[in-house]
């Protein structure tokens, strides 16, 4: 648990104008109720179950564990979830939060519109008004997904101020907050921004670490050696990993996104290549030049294009608790490629970096090891850019 | 007492209204922004807010957020804001106070960035994504250096805040508008007026408005209620449009029109 700052360890903390503390405050004294309200949690449970799909199940990637002939890989199918990702966790957990705080309004930024769509999800599943920031350059990268959104009853709107991608819509949209405060709740999309987001977040993914828990009891998997997960902002990676971060014995390893390589300026890995510094009211690793002016990161995963990293990943990462490492946009393609050849399955571009680092440790795998990959989502909304990249076939 | 109490001081003894106004370090360049600080304390501005532009300013609206980008781009960076403050105090005393957000200062490294400043003559320090709860990371090093910490109290601040905030506060108790970012147009300031009613039961400190005031209406409306007013992105649009001439133009209205209220 953080501190009562919102710290874990030296990280985290609300960075925030003094417009947004009261409903900062505001908003932890609320969740705190809720976290032990039976009602709510009974709620969250319902809706989890028979609106996204929950549980999502652990399966045995047969065909892949042939491919590398080494330990068992399983995969967590969170890409079997409505809407497709594990976002839509987190939105409904926010949305049920909203309406019983009496919002009325949402607003919520997305970078690949991942998040987006699934908070347009919740809105038009509760009723609520929902307005997305979207950088302009995603707008034309995901025109799909801003049409699912606009389908969807929700607002999109542009955003033009700074470079135009996540870091400038996720800004813009705590502006909107700041401004709206009093009938708007703001969900953010991933284990990031100023406490007590990152702690909810957290709470609301933490379930596919939980049901992954239960799931090796009964498919009676006793040597898991690793689990793996993507990492953009980190919530995917934060859910998988936080019922497990007191088993030493299981090597956790987030993965980050090398883009055209971490010894490039093109990469989006935070924890690998950043420092300590503050971005959207929390203190975290960050991709910063010698002025603390926030460097644009770059990946072909748009989800991963975030130039910080939640705190509580910053604390894994110095403490140990979790390996970070990072693989590039090529390494990311070919594992997109051998999961839909091999298992009939199309990841999103994100997951498939999680899918790529069984090359570096499937051969360190002895034959009764077991390694679980976070599938956090499913590649259709990748398939133009990898038509693009990839040509035709 | 510093140069920064001292003036405000002074204007309040004396019955005067204050007037702060905000440029962005290196908007459009070096140049422009030293010719620009001293136009503006020859029209009657009684303290510079010297913003240190950042790639993601989140209290700022457009045009700040737009002046910083430029800035930016045209190569500004934290030594050359230093080496500004340098050159205003070859030529000026005017109370300097330096606006920048906390990675700005985390990454030049915390004390050095105030060292720095300090040296080069500044009066005060603005950090908006600062709060009351987060204040310790910059506290100690702005006492040790005698350098005032402004605290920023907004409509939405809880009567126990506005005590601890105000009790804290030296220099100045800068007084947000609005529930909004800089720049949005307001004429209304009985929301924050009634904040600032409270914040006076606990501290003597000069109360200063800001967001939001775009011409002399805004700041004769929000004198009402503060010691001083706050003027920055209708300055920088001015600047961008019709060039100093025009930024002078508008401080000298705004400057007339605070005097013509206080006689």
């Amino acid at each position: 648990m953080p501190d009562k700052n919102g710290k874990f360890g030296d990280f985290g903390g609300r960075f925030v104008p003094e417009t947004v503390m009261p409903a900062l405050i505001e908003l932890e004294e609320h969740y705190d109720a809720l976290k032990s309200d039976a009602s709510f949690q009974e709620e969250l449970h319902f809706y989890l179950q028979e609106y996204a799909g929950r549980p999502t199940t652990l399966y045995f990637a047969k065909n892949l564990t042939a491919h590398y002939g080494r330990g068992k890989i399983y995969l967590k199918r969170e890409d079997l979830l409505h809407t497709g990702a594990h976002k839509i966790n987190n939105a409904i957990g926010q949305a049920l939060l909203a309406r019983r705080m009496g919002k009325k309004k949402i607003v919520a930024e997305t970078g690949a519109g991942q998040h987006g769509v699934a908070c347009a999800t919740v809105a038009a599943l509760f009723g609520l008004e929902c307005c997305v920031y979207m950088g302009k350059e995603d707008i034309e990268r995901q025109a799909l997904n801003v049409f699912r959104m606009r389908l969807l009853g929700t607002e999109v709107i542009p955003v033009t101020s700074g470079t135009g991608t996540l870091k400038d819509a996720t800004s813009e949209a705590i502006r909107y907050w700041v401004t709206n405060v009093e009938d708007t709740h703001y969900i953010i999309g991933s284990v990031v921004g100023p406490h007590p987001y990152p702690m909810i977040v957290r709470d609301f993914q933490k379930i596919i670490g939980e049901e992954v828990k239960e799931q090796i009891l009964n498919y009676n998997i006793e040597k898991l050696k690793y689990i793996v997960a993507c990492i953009g902002g980190g919530s995917n990676a934060m859910g998988m990993f936080y019922s497990f971060r007191n088993d030493k014995e299981i090597i956790k390893i987030g993965v980050e996104a090398a883009g055209k390589g971490i010894t490039t300026n093109e990469h989006a890995a935070s924890l690998t290549k950043g420092r300590p510094g503050v971005l959207h009211g929390a203190f975290s690793y960050l991709l910063q030049d010698d002025d603390g002016q926030i460097i644009e990161p770059y990946s072909i995963s748009a989800g991963l294009d975030y130039p910080g990293v939640g705190p509580e990943h910053s604390f894994f990462k110095d403490s140990g608790i979790v390996e970070y490492k990072a693989v590039s946009d090529e390494e990311a393609l070919q594992a997109f490629k051998r999961l839909a050849r091999v298992e009939g399955i199309i990841p999103a571009l994100e997951s498939s970096h999680a899918l790529a680092y069984l090359e570096e440790i499937m051969p360190k795998t002895q034959m009764d090891e077991t390694v679980i990959i976070c599938l956090s989502g499913r590649g259709d909304k990748d398939v133009d850019m990898a038509i693009k990249v990839m040509g035709e076939l | 007492m510093s140069n920064l109490s001292e003036t405000l001081q002074k204007l309040k003894a004396s019955g005067r209204k204050g007037l702060i106004v905000y440029l962005t370090a290196g908007y459009p360049d070096y140049a422009t922004t030293l010719e620009t600080v001293l136009a503006m304390e020859a029209e009657g501005a009684d303290v510079i807010e010297i913003g240190i532009p950042f790639s993601d300013p989140i209290a700022d609206g457009p045009v700040i957020q737009h002046a910083a980008t430029l800035a930016l781009k045209a190569g500004a960076t934290t030594a050359k804001s230093i080496e500004l403050v340098t050159q205003i105090r070859k030529t000026s005393s005017v109370p300097l106070v330096v606006m920048t957000y906390v990675n700005s200062i985390l990454g030049y490294g915390k004390e050095k960035f105030i060292s720095d400043f300090v040296k080069a003559g500044i009066d005060g320090l603005i950090v908006p994504d600062l709060p009351l709860e987060e204040a310790d990371l910059l506290e100690d090093i702005c006492k040790k250096q005698n350098i005032p910490l402004i605290g920023l109290i907004a409509p939405t601040s809880t009567a126990d805040r506005i005590k601890c905030i105000a009790q804290k506060a030296e220099g100045f108790l800068y007084c947000v508008s609005n529930t909004g970012v800089t720049g949005g147009r307001q004429n209304n300031y009985d929301q924050i007026g009634a904040v600032i009613e409270n914040a006076r039961q606990v501290s003597q400190i000069p109360m200063a408005i800001g967001f939001g005031i775009g011409n002399s209406q805004g700041a004769s409306a929000a004198a009402r209620y503060a010691d001083a007013v706050i003027v920055g992105s209708a300055i920088l649009e001015k600047l961008t449009n019709e060039g100093v001439a025009g930024a002078r133009s508008l401080v000298r209205s705004i400057r007339e029109t605070l005097d013509e209220e206080s006689e």
